[in-house]
């Protein structure tokens, strides 16, 4: 269930509550989100909308901890993130945050294997749990024969989908999603989105999604249009 | 070591970059190397040099010669045990080129004076027995070929003449830094053949002293016994005899320091700007890694670590080549006899060169620290 109007239960898996961002250019003082209130709960597949500057991105940072609020709160599976120390809110990351970028960002220097193994590196597993976790990633993403491909050897879609294994490698508590296909051609862009969509169907995962893309947001249970930093509406999209 | 792809990969993203600051390394601790070995070089007198042993030269001059009678004042100060002389000769073997020193010894006292050249028994009685015998080190031995029992020419130079020589011994050091490149013949052939202006003078006297806390005292005792004399003395400890003959070819020290300083700052500005370039060309996957949980002092390491490494191959790689080229052996045909590189110097070069990583990364390495991940990745 997604509401918008702070009036959520307490049982949501993403609480915020009068989120406010200003940010400061020059002499002007640019207010990027005004007083928003989201539940999230686990499982929901949220696409966020909106015309450029309207604050889409600035929310996804504020939500996996990149970014600290002007003023409000970000309640995620009970922890608060917005009073966290930049240490805590590092090692928050590292357990409960899988991001998923619009230039897929990987290291061109690692192949997919070492890629997605990044974010278990910071974990406790030995090199054959390790080992386990990235190829059953990589599996799901219907890379496993790639795996030893470096980013260059690989296309726009291959390289999204092994940005999604380095999301999912770790089990999040949610992925957030940053315009995941607003690299790619209309073809990579909707294996991208099954993909999302069999990651919350099938694996349960919870999944946040910034998008222009019309097409994509319907892949989503719910879009919410933010505008001018307002969230205006929750919009809950037919089950095709 | 879980995270060394990390590291390693990075250094083979721009090979050229990587391999052209190796190189830089490479090349200044080779650079460096090679002051340690002429440093070395002409500091080997100072570490060989007795305690107990004071040289008495010409207050005028070295090259200023002393008279043989000299010999027995000396004997007769306090504090004073053993004396010899020697004179320098000066000759020239086949090619002006071919160069060692050659001196004209007391063959009664010197060996007893200089315990550290050894030499078989029976090779030094035969020397003894031989008027125009020599006693030659091993390592002119294996640069010139020779044997025992060779004649070996020598072209007179402050001498006038060609001087025949037959070896009879061939002596060691008995420490690594004793210099075996020497000649040695007997003064008393000298003396049967130089001019007249030449009899009875020596070059200069070596005494042993009875305990080397006396020396100063000792030393000003000498030279005041001969002070208002055609032959004033000028009396030092070996130590400082030695730092006297490098200071003549000037301040070496200062010298290498010098080259040392400019080449290391150099280096630290090619290591500074190759790891602020290295850290602006990846400053999305930086923000990536601290993304995904990565601490700031974890990038903070992973950077300078970069740096680190840089180093420690291109400084290995330099200190290598310099050890390699120095067992090679002296290329100046004996104007450095003492050419090697010590350990210490291997291990002070290392050190310099992580130094200079560590001092050249640290700046991009705290810039990639500071990275705000928001700011980084809204960067095209």
């Amino acid at each position: 269930m997604v509401r918008v109007d702070g009036r959520g239960g307490g049982n949501s898996l993403v609480r915020v509550r009068g989120l406010d961002k200003k940010y400061q250019r020059g002499s002007e003082e640019i207010h990027v989100l005004q007083g928003l209130n989201l539940d999230v709960d686990a499982g929901d597949f949220v696409a966020f909308m909106g015309p450029s500057g309207s604050g889409k991105t600035t929310l996804l940072n504020l939500l996996g901890g990149l970014d600290l609020p002007s003023a409000g709160s970000i309640t995620v599976a009970g922890d608060e993130i917005t009073h966290m120390s930049a240490g805590k809110l590092t090692a928050w990351r590292a357990r409960h945050v899988g991001f998923i970028f619009q230039m897929y960002n990987l290291i061109p220097v690692l192949t997919a294997f070492q890629n997605v193994e990044l974010p278990l590196l910071l974990t406790k597993l030995s090199k054959a749990e390790r080992s386990q976790h990235v190829e059953t990633a990589l599996q799901v993403v219907g890379l496993a024969d790639r795996m030893h491909h470096f980013p260059r050897q690989l296309s726009g879609g291959q390289e999204q989908r092994v940005g999604i294994a380095r999301a999912i490698v770790a089990d999040p508590t949610f992925l957030l999603c940053d315009e995941p296909t607003g690299d790619l051609d209309r073809k990579s862009a909707d294996e991208i989105m099954d993909l999302l969509g069999r990651l919350v169907r099938e694996h349960g995962k919870t999944v946040l999604l910034v998008t222009h893309d019309p097409v994509a947001a319907e892949r989503a249970s719910v879009v919410l249009h933010l505008n001018k930093g307002v969230l205006e509406e929750a919009r809950k999209v037919e089950a095709s | 070591m879980k995270y060394r792809h990390l590291l390693f990969s990075n250094l083979s993203r721009k090979k050229i970059r990587t391999t052209l600051t190796v190189g830089s390394f490479a090349v200044a601790l080779f650079l460096f190397g090679l002051l340690a070995v002429v440093r070395g070089a002409f500091n080997q007198g100072l570490e060989v040099a007795g305690a107990d042993r004071l040289v008495i030269v010409n207050k005028v001059s070295l090259i200023q010669p002393l008279p043989i009678a000299y010999n027995d004042r000396l004997l007769r100060i306090p504090g004073v045990k053993q004396v010899t002389h020697a004179n320098w000769f000066g000759g020239v073997y086949q090619d002006e080129r071919n160069f060692f020193p050659q001196f004209a010894i007391d063959t009664e006292t010197y060996r007893e004076m200089f315990p550290e050249f050894a030499m078989p028994e029976e090779q030094w009685k035969a020397f003894v027995a031989d008027r125009e015998g020599a006693v030659v080190g091993e390592d002119l031995v294996k640069r010139f070929h020779w044997k025992i029992g060779d004649r070996v020419p020598l072209k007179g130079t402050i001498f006038p003449g060609t001087w025949e020589f037959n070896i009879r011994a061939i002596y060691h050091g008995t420490r690594q830094a004793d210099d075996t490149t020497q000649f040695w013949f007997h003064y008393k052939l000298l003396e049967e053949r130089q001019n007249q202006y030449w009899k009875g003078l020596v070059g200069w006297y070596t005494v042993r002293i009875d305990d080397p806390d006396h020396a100063v005292r000792i030393a000003k005792a000498i030279d005041e016994s001969f002070a208002n004399s055609p032959w004033e003395t000028k009396t030092d400890t070996e130590k400082a005899f030695a730092a006297s003959f490098v200071k003549q070819a000037g301040n070496i020290q200062l010298l290498l320091l010098s080259i040392g300083g400019v080449v290391f700052f150099t280096l630290l500005l090619v290591t500074g700007n190759t790891m602020a370039i290295a850290v602006r060309d990846r400053v999305r996957e930086l923000a990536i890694l601290k993304a995904v949980g990565y601490s700031d002092n974890f990038v903070l390491g992973l950077v300078l670590g970069e740096a680190l490494l840089l180093a420690m191959v291109g400084g290995g790689l330099g200190i290598l080549l310099a050890k390699l080229f120095t067992l090679g052996g002296d290329p100046t045909r004996g104007l450095l006899p003492f050419f090697y590189l010590p350990t210490s110097a291997v291990v002070a070069g290392i050190v310099l060169a992580l130094a200079v990583g560590a001092v050249g990364g640290i700046l991009p390495a705290v810039s990639a620290m500071r990275l705000r991940v928001v700011d980084a990745l809204r960067r095209v």
